[in-house]
């Protein structure tokens, strides 16, 4: 195995505010290689959004802080880099997709200019620029003679397709998408995900998609990371964390079990019950016990670490099945 | 080749804008006034001349009313009002434009910056400008202009001086809203340098009440020169400057009210275009009234 184009390892983050300090992320080690692609899951103020911007290192100034742990990508660790070298990391080789394309478009910007502005950024020059934002606009499926236009002429799922191209046409080797599809209505997901999938094969870009919809995950990724709580729950490769016939962490069985079923008979759906813990104020033990239907007394005290199910299920892939739960400590963490 | 293409894509742009601002009317008006007064200032030496018609005293012909030989009459000391009214808009003109501009420079910089990077930064740049703020705005053009004595350049600095803390808080509120919105953050993710952002993302986004803001203060800053040269800090004598000549009119205007009418009448006039052209300019540079 080569070297991981990103690395994550041990990360913390935290948040700290005038009156409090929210835990955001504690504690996560994440591998991708190149041309995967990782689905990130979890509820809201999980801490999906506070690792990507991580990675880009463009937490909140001087209320974000990196309390621990590094990012290798490419083997270079990012947070030792100066300014000026993130600078030209971002957008040329690691880009993101922001959540809401209404407003991640500056409004009195043509999309010609917009595209072409990350494109002047790194490397092209007044000359080429133009062929490669025509290019672009062709490729996310709007007409090039269209660049003129200001992003209050697009559709929403156009505006999704410009913020796309923008964020790919460097052709970066990491792509992170923030939700890239919640503020679109469901036909027009279906479409931006499939462009998406098409161009991130024809430009082999690994990629991070950020979500809350489990269906999103399992038509683009190959791996999957359950989030809850700033921690990674249960990381694997689709078909350990989708497979019903494994363990799972009781989140994920949760999560899975509030999707209505079509072949059943069902009056009301079964939600997981209770709400995200607050982060500034987490509970102690394993952090999803108020809330877990199999809680045991150990849960409450002492924190689960990752357990492998690699082994047992007979998996041979490179990263293994992990469970952050004590009902899988008992005969591997305890040793 | 692709350079022509660039260019020609800009001018088209100041073309769409240019034809949103020409459907406004009273915009097209106050621009109209306006380019009057400015090709009077640029041909005043044509349409009048200085040293015999605004300047040179006449004890034989003071106090005409208007008339063939002297269209807005003359003043107490024979000169021609209209030769002076004529010189004065050079004056009254270019003292607005320019401590404007200087006022929007400093404080478009300032402002943005504040607004921009927040924090510290914030706090040094503001609690300066407030202790500025702090001294009345006469006061303070009155002690740097006796400090440096008067004059048209140390008046423009003065006033744009007393100016600049006013800008610097519209815009730095202006530009606050803008910093925290996702395009800002979308284009800090693309690798965008933090000037560039200021520039490119924020000023424009942020341009609308800069205009407004700068074409009200043009005509404030008429008026201001024009009390400055009231109280004698402002323009000297015998230079013709719109203010000076309406104070200088007021003992005589219960028996030559044209005294105070013309030069009165040609500042708010210029004012009031100036306040029509900016309105009507703020909504020709907003793409999102385009249709």
């Amino acid at each position: 195995m080569g070297e991981a184009l990103l690395k994550i390892e041990d990360l913390w983050v935290r948040y700290n505010t005038d009156e409090t300090v929210v835990y955001a992320v504690n504690g996560i080690s994440l591998e991708l290689d190149k041309g995967e692609n990782l689905g990130l899951v979890g509820e809201t103020g999980a801490g999906k959004t506070t690792t990507a911007l991580s990675i880009l290192r463009l937490l909140p100034k001087g209320i974000g802080q990196v309390t621990g742990g590094s990012i290798l990508f490419e083997g270079i660790d990012l947070f030792g880099l100066k300014e000026g070298d993130m600078r030209n990391i971002r957008g040329s080789k690691i880009s993101m997709i922001f959540q809401d394309p209404m407003t991640s478009l500056n409004p009195v910007l043509t999309v010609g200019d917009q595209i072409s502005e990350v494109l002047l950024l790194h490397g092209y020059t007044k000359e080429t620029v133009q062929n490669r934002v025509d290019e672009m606009l062709e490729l996310v499926g709007i007409p090039s003679k269209r660049k003129a236009e200001y992003p209050h002429q697009f559709s929403g799922g156009m505006k999704q397709r410009i913020v796309i191209a923008i964020a790919l046409a460097c052709s970066p080797m990491l792509l992170i998408a923030d939700e890239p599809t919640t503020a679109l209505d469901v036909t027009i997901q279906a479409q931006v995900l499939e462009m998406m999938n098409d161009l991130k094969q024809q430009i082999n870009t690994s990629m991070i998609l950020i979500t809350h919809d489990l269906g999103v995950v399992a038509e683009m990724c190959d791996k999957v990371a359950i989030m809850y709580a700033g921690e990674i729950v249960e990381h694997g490769t689709l078909e350990d964390v989708y497979d019903p016939g494994r363990e799972h962490h009781p989140y994920t069985a949760g999560l899975f079990g509030s999707i209505p079923d079509l072949t059943k008979e069902e009056d009301r759906l079964s939600p997981i019950g209770g709400l995200t813990p607050d982060p500034a104020d987490l509970p102690a033990g394993c952090k999803f016990h108020p809330r877990c239907t199999r809680c045991m007394d150990i849960c409450r005290e002492a924190q689960p670490v990752d357990v492998d199910l690699a082994g047992d299920a007979g998996h041979t892939g490179h990263t293994g099945h992990t469970i952050k739960c004590h009902l899988f400590g008992q005969w591997s963490a305890q040793s | 080749m692709n350079n022509s293409e660039s260019k020609y894509k800009k001018r088209s742009q100041l073309g769409s804008i240019w034809k949103r601002l020409r459907k406004n009317k009273t915009a097209v008006a106050g621009l109209c006034v306006i380019c009057i007064f400015v090709l009077i200032a640029i041909f005043a030496d044509v349409i009048a001349d200085y040293s015999t018609m605004a300047i040179r005293m006449n004890a034989a012909e003071a106090l005409q009313p208007p008339g063939v030989g002297h269209l807005f009459g003359t003043d107490e000391y024979g000169r021609d009002v209209f030769a002076r009214v004529v010189h004065g808009s050079r004056v009254s003109i270019s003292i607005g434009l320019l401590t404007v501009s200087i006022a929007v420079a400093f404080g478009g910089l300032l402002g943005s910056i504040a607004g921009y990077f927040g924090g510290p930064v914030d706090n040094i740049i503001m609690r300066i400008m407030d202790t500025v703020m702090s001294i009345p705005a006469v006061l303070l053009t009155l002690s740097i202009v006796a400090a440096l004595g008067p004059g048209m350049v140390n008046l423009l600095w003065a006033m744009a001086i007393a100016t600049i803390p006013g800008f610097t808080r519209v815009i730095r509120s202006v530009v606050l809203p803008t910093v925290n919105q996702d395009f800002v953050e979308a284009a800090k993710a693309c690798g965008t340098s933090n000037r560039r952002i200021i520039l490119r993302h924020i000023i424009p986004n942020a341009i609308g009440p800069i205009i407004v803001q700068a074409t009200m203060a043009i005509s404030g800053m008429i008026l201001a020169a024009a009390a400055l040269s009231f109280i004698g800090m402002g323009i000297q004598p015998p230079r013709p400057e719109w203010g000076s000549m309406l104070s200088s009119a007021r003992e005589y205007m219960m028996n030559s009210p044209y005294l105070v009418v013309f030069p009165g009448l040609a500042i708010v006039t210029v004012a009031l275009s100036f306040n029509l052209f900016g309105d009507g300019l703020r909504d020709a540079l907003d793409p999102r009234l385009k249709n």
